[in-house]
C-alpha cells in the first residue's frame, strides 16, 4: 500500500541542510494500523505530510499502491487526496460556518458528487461516527470529541484507501480521545489502512506496530503490545513530554 | 465541482462577514450608480437640447452672410463680404419653388416703453412667415401682416412678458409704445412658450423686417429662414439657395446650413460629454474594485486553515482559485444589482423634481456599468485567489 524508500525531506535553514526526515525506509502494508512515535521535531508529522502528499520526498521514493507519488504533478496529488486519502487533524479543522453535514459533504463537494448521493453518503458517514441527530449543528456548538468524529466522517465520505491521522486525541479529554480512537479502529477492523502520529504512548500502543522517531530517523519498530509492556524503556524520556 | 454549489459556498463565506461583505458591496454600489446618475443627465442634456432644436422642425434651413467652410461651428463668423439684402430675400421667394416658407429675420436691442414703463428687449424684425417657421402662435390680436417683406409698417406684436410688464393688467391690442424714436402700434402678444434655442420667445418683441432695418440702420439681414414643404426637399435646398445668391452676389458668399446639422453635431457633442461623465464615473468603480481586492486578500489570509483543509481534501489549484474568484465576483454582481436600483430611484427622483429635463440613463451606460463591475470583481479578485490557490498545503494547515 505505502512503500518509502530511502525518503529525505531536507530544509534549508540559514543556509544549513536540515534534514527533517533522514533515510527513512517503511512499508505500511493494506489494512494495517500503524502508529509513528516520536518527540515533536522528530519528523513524524513530516512523515504523515509525505504519506498525505502534502509534501514531496526531497530524494528518496514514494509508491502509493505502487504508483510513483514523487513524479505526479500537483493536480494529480490533489486527485490522489481526493480519492485515496483521509486526514483527520488535531485541530480538526472544520469549517465554523458550516454544518456538520456540510463539514462532511465537503470533500464531495469539490469531487463534484451530486447533491442528492451526497446527502445520503452524508447521512451514513455520520451514522457511522455516532452523530447523525447531530448534523445540522455548528462545529461551535459541538464538544471536541464530536468535533473530531465529524472530522473522520468527513475523512471517510471520499471511502479512501489510507485514513492518516495527525495527533487525533490532542486535543481531547482521555474518554473522547478514547471514543475517537474506537471508532477509526473499528474503521480500520473494516478494512481501512490507518497509521496514526501521536507522542502519547497510551494511543500508540493500540496499534498493531509502533515506528518509534527521533531526529528524523525511524529509531526502532515494535509492536503496540511490546510498547503497552516496556513503554519507558522504549519511549525516550523527553518524548513522554 | 458544480456551479451552483461553488456559488453556495462562496456566498457562506460572504454571509458570514455581513458587515464587511456589505461595505465592499456599497463601494461598486456607489460606482455603479454614479454611472447611472451623470450618463442619465447628459443624456438628459442631450435629449433637451435637441428637442429644443426639433420642436423647430426638421426641415428647416438656414442662410447666413459670410462664407463658412464647416457647418456646426459658430456661424457667421469672418468677414462679411456682401450683405445678405431683403431683395436677396425676394429673390428666393421667386427662384424656389418647394419652400412652404421663407422669413429674413434682423435681430436687435432697443428700449421699448409705454409711458414710464420702459424694458430692454431683443427686437426681432421678421415677416408673417416667421409664425409658421418658428410654431409661434398667438394669445390675442394678430401677427406681423403677411404681403410684401419689403414693406415696413409702424406695428408691433409683444412677447407675453413684454406685454405683462408694459401693460400689467391691461389690454395692449390697439396702443403705442415707443422703441427709441419709434412709435409703433401693438397688433398682436405672442403665447407663452419660453426659451427656444437660446432665445427667451417671452422677452422679444416683434416688428416688420423693413421698418427694423430702417430703425437699426442696417443695411444686411442677420439671416433668412427657410422651410421645405417636406423633409426631403432639405438636402436639395441649400446647393439651390446658395446658387442663387452666388449667381446675384458674383461670389458664394453665404453659409447655408440645415436644422438636421445643427442637431446632429449637438447631438454628438452632448454624446462624448455624456461618455466623459460615464468614464468620471467609472472610475470611482475601480476604486471600488481595490475595496474588493483588499476585503478578498484580508480574508485569504484569515482562511488560510480553511485553504489548507481544501488541498488535503482534495480540491485542485483551479477549483481553490475559482471559490475565492467567485466570492469576489458575487460582491462585485450584487454591488452592481444595488448599484443599478440606486441610480435608478435617483434618476426617478430628478425627473420627479424637474419634469422638463428629460433625464434618463441610456442602456448602453447602464449595461456597460453592471458589467464594468462584474469584470472589476473578476479583475480584482484574480490576486487574491491566486494567492489562496497557490499558498503550500502544509503550511496552509499549519495556518501559516
Amino acid at each position: 500500500m505505502i512503500k518509502l524508500e530511502r525518503v529525505y525531506r531536507t530544509y534549508m535553514m540559514g543556509g544549513q541542510p536540515l534534514h527533517a526526515l533522514n533515510d527513512v525506509s517503511e512499508t505500511i502494508e493494506a489494512g494495517d494500523y500503524v502508529a509513528v512515535m516520536g518527540p515533536s521535531g522528530s519528523g513524524k508529522s513530516t512523515l504523515l505530510n509525505i504519506m498525505g502528499c502534502l509534501d514531496r520526498p526531497s530524494s528518496g521514493s514514494y509508491r502509493l499502491e505502487g504508483q510513483d507519488v514523487g513524479a505526479l504533478s500537483d493536480a494529480e496529488l490533489s486527485q490522489i487526496r481526493r480519492h485515496k486519502l483521509g486526514f483527520v487533524f488535531q485541530t480538526f479543522h472544520l469549517v465554523p460556518r458550516l454544518s456538520a453535514a456540510e463539514n462532511v459533504a465537503f470533500p464531495m463537494v469539490f469531487a463534484g458528487v451530486p447533491r442528492a448521493e451526497r446527502l445520503e453518503r452524508v447521512g451514513v458517514a455520520l451514522e457511522a461516527v455516532g452523530l447523525r441527530q447531530r448534523a445540522e449543528h455548528r462545529p461551535s456548538e459541538l464538544s471536541g470529541g464530536e468535533c473530531q468524529r465529524v472530522a473522520i466522517a468527513r475523512a471517510t465520505v471520499m471511502r479512501p484507501r489510507v485514513l492518516l491521522a495527525d495527533e487525533p486525541t490532542g486535543n481531547l479529554d482521555s474518554v473522547a480521545g478514547r471514543q475517537v480512537m474506537e471508532v477509526i479502529e473499528h474503521m480500520n477492523a473494516e478494512g481501512l489502512t490507518l497509521v496514526v502520529v501521536t507522542h502519547d504512548p497510551a494511543i500508540a500502543s493500540r496499534a498493531e506496530r509502533v515506528v518509534v522517531m527521533a531526529d528524523g530517523r525511524i529509531e526502532r519498530r515494535v509492536t503496540g503490545a511490546d510498547l503497552a509492556n516496556r513503554a519507558p524503556a522504549i519511549v525516550v524520556p523527553e518524548a513522554a513530554r | 465541482m458544480r456551479p451552483a454549489d461553488l456559488v453556495h459556498f462562496a456566498s457562506t463565506a460572504l454571509v458570514r462577514h455581513r458587515l464587511r461583505s456589505l461595505l465592499s458591496l456599497l463601494g461598486v454600489a456607489i460606482g455603479v450608480a454614479a454611472v447611472v446618475m451623470l450618463t442619465a443627465l447628459g443624456e438628459g442634456a442631450r435629449r433637451y437640447v435637441t428637442g429644443q432644436f426639433a420642436s423647430l422642425g426638421s426641415n428647416l434651413v438656414i442662410l447666413i452672410p459670410g462664407k463658412n467652410e464647416t457647418t456646426g461651428s459658430f456661424p457667421g463668423v469672418g468677414g462679411v463680404p456682401n450683405d445678405l439684402t431683403l431683395e436677396d430675400a425676394r429673390a428666393l421667394e421667386r427662384g424656389m419653388r418647394q419652400l412652404s416658407a421663407l422669413a429674413p429675420v434682423l435681430i436687435g436691442n432697443e428700449t421699448v416703453a409705454h409711458r414710464e414703463r420702459r424694458r430692454q428687449v431683443v427686437v426681432l424684425g421678421s415677416t408673417h412667415e416667421l409664425l409658421r417657421i418658428r410654431g409661434l402662435s398667438m394669445a390675442s390680436g394678430r401677427f406681423l401682416p403677411p404681403g410684401d417683406i419689403a414693406r415696413g409698417g409702424q406695428v408691433i406684436v409683444l412677447g407675453a412678458k413684454v406685454e405683462d410688464e408694459l401693460f400689467p393688467n391691461q389690454n395692449a391690442i390697439g396702443r403705442v409704445v415707443r422703441i427709441g424714436d419709434w412709435r409703433m402700434r401693438v397688433i398682436g402678444v405672442l403665447e407663452a412658450r419660453g426659451t427656444q434655442v437660446g432665445l427667451n420667445m417671452d422677452d422679444l418683441v416683434l416688428v416688420p423686417v423693413a421698418t427694423g432695418m430702417r430703425m437699426f440702420n442696417r443695411t444686411s439681414l442677420f439671416r433668412i429662414l427657410l422651410k421645405t414643404t417636406t423633409y426631403s426637399d432639405v438636402d436639395g435646398t441649400c446647393p439651390r439657395a446658395v446658387a442663387i445668391l452666388t449667381e446675384r452676389h458674383d461670389e458664394e458668399d453665404v453659409t447655408c446650413i440645415t436644422q438636421e446639422s445643427i442637431v446632429s453635431s449637438l447631438s454628438s457633442i452632448l454624446t462624448v460629454l455624456t461618455l466623459a461623465l460615464g468614464g468620471v464615473a467609472a472610475i470611482s468603480l475601480s476604486v471600488a474594485g481595490i475595496g474588493i481586492m483588499n476585503l478578498m486578500l484580508v480574508s485569504v489570509s484569515e482562511r488560510t486553515a480553511e485553504v489548507g483543509l481544501l488541498k488535503a481534501v482534495g480540491a485542485g489549484n483551479p477549483q481553490i482559485l475559482a471559490v475565492f474568484l467567485v466570492e469576489a465576483i458575487l460582491l462585485a454582481t450584487g454591488g452592481g444589482l444595488l448599484g443599478l436600483l440606486f441610480g435608478w430611484a435617483a434618476v426617478r427622483a430628478l425627473v420627479m423634481t424637474f419634469p422638463a429635463f428629460p433625464a434618463s440613463a441610456p442602456l448602453w451606460a447602464t449595461a456597460a456599468a453592471f458589467g464594468l463591475s462584474v469584470l472589476i470583481g473578476a479583475i480584482f479578485g484574480v490576486l487574491p485567489a491566486r494567492r489562496a490557490a497557490r499558498l503550500d498545503p502544509v503550511a496552509a494547515l499549519a495556518g501559516r
